[in-house]
């Protein structure tokens, strides 16, 4: 029997014994559809008088429980360390005759068509992010969510046009400090607050006036923050990533 | 069908733990990790649902709509994003993996003594 024929052997009544206990719990929830979480209902009613934001989502992300999502900002933050550390290593030692000469192969897109609507696609992608953060107190949206689509908007860089202006536009000197002012702007206005006598990170620039983009007052700022973190970290992983594919393509020829 | 959407997520997460266990590949154990991870939302999302609930926000909606709890959906979208960028830490541990011992097969990897 092989390893794997093993743990699979052990796996299923393990699983079975598993899978009893946690349908024995689910079965133990109120049912479908009745749920009253009393801290739900609470910033639901709360958050628009308290706060001035109409989405309540995140509200409750930046504001009402701000700090763990400071921690989970930085638990991304150390992830993308990780990766970087990793890769970029890895690319110093394999190689010798890899340096700044290096050339990208040349991917280049070459249909004007496919050109044109990626770049088109871009600017509306990137559009449509800018308004998801901007909006993100307001209306289903923000730093998170957005981030994440800007990053995909430039992605189409190298999908569309290739890889040589792709690389040429995400430059890890410009990536890596917007990753480290997003994560430290959020503690810095958490520190901000410190610093004025109040507790950390209270929302110091006041609520602000309902269902405009100057409301939530020190929350907007917070989602600016995470929105720069989380694209500039997305674009370094794409980038790392994309870099440990091509670079050994280019050097087989191919 | 009250349950369905409970017994959905223990679902997925037994399947993400056998796909795990027997896995022959770091990549596809990579991303039987994500499979168990999603099992944590869909349960979340649907503890958090209330009959007829709209979404949580309240532009142009009057304040007091019976509404979907805002908690879980929260913890949802952050832990999306922040798994993305873990499992890009994973698959970089394994593209690692293979530069030092030409392998991703968790069971060779075993006898590799780097």
């Amino acid at each position: 029997m092989t390893r794997r024929g093993i743990r699979a052997a052990v796996a299923v009544p393990t699983l079975g014994v598993l899978g009893v206990v946690l349908f024995w719990g689910l079965s133990g929830l109120p049912p479908f559809g009745n749920y009253h979480g009393i801290y739900g209902f609470l910033i639901n009613h709360r958050a628009l008088p308290q706060r001035h934001t109409t989405n309540a989502v995140t509200a409750t992300v930046f504001d009402y429980r701000g700090f763990d999502t400071m921690g989970e900002e930085f638990i991304l933050f150390a992830a993308v360390t990780g990766v970087v550390l990793l890769l970029r290593k890895g690319s110093e030692e394999s190689d010798e005759a890899e340096s700044e000469d290096q050339e990208p192969p040349e991917d280049d897109v070459r249909s004007d068509a496919l050109r044109l609507f990626g770049m088109l696609a871009l600017a509306a992608g990137a559009l449509v992010a800018l308004w998801l953060i901007a909006y993100g107190l307001v209306t289903p949206g923000g730093g998170f969510q957005g981030g994440v689509a800007l990053a995909s908007a430039f992605g189409l860089l190298y999908l569309t046009v290739g890889y040589r202006p792709w690389t040429r536009r995400t430059k890890e000197a410009a990536l890596d400090p917007l990753e480290g002012v997003g994560a430290s702007g959020y503690v810095v206005i958490g520190l901000a607050a410190l610093i004025s006598g109040l507790p950390f990170l209270t929302n110091l620039l006041g609520p602000g006036k309902p269902g405009t983009l100057w409301s939530g007052g020190s929350l907007s700022f917070i989602n600016w923050a995470v929105a720069m973190e989380v694209a500039a970290a997305n674009l370094i992983l794409y980038k790392e990533f994309l870099e440990e594919y091509i670079v050994p393509l280019a050097r087989r020829g191919g | 069908m009250n349950f369905l959407a409970f017994g959905v997520a223990g679902w997925i997460c037994l399947v993400g733990f056998y796909g795990a266990i027997v896995s022959k590949n770091l990549i596809h154990l990579a991303l039987c990790l994500t499979v168990i991870q999603s099992s944590t939302y869909v349960l979340l999302l649907s503890i958090g649902y209330r009959k007829h609930g709209t979404a949580p926000i309240f532009k142009g909606v009057k304040l007091g709509t019976t509404a979907v709890d805002p908690v879980v959906q929260s913890l949802t979208l952050t832990d999306i994003v922040i798994s993305v960028t873990v499992i890009a830490l994973i698959l970089a541990l394994a593209l690692d993996a293979h530069k030092k011992s030409g392998t991703i097969d968790p069971d060779q990897l075993a006898d590799f003594h780097g």
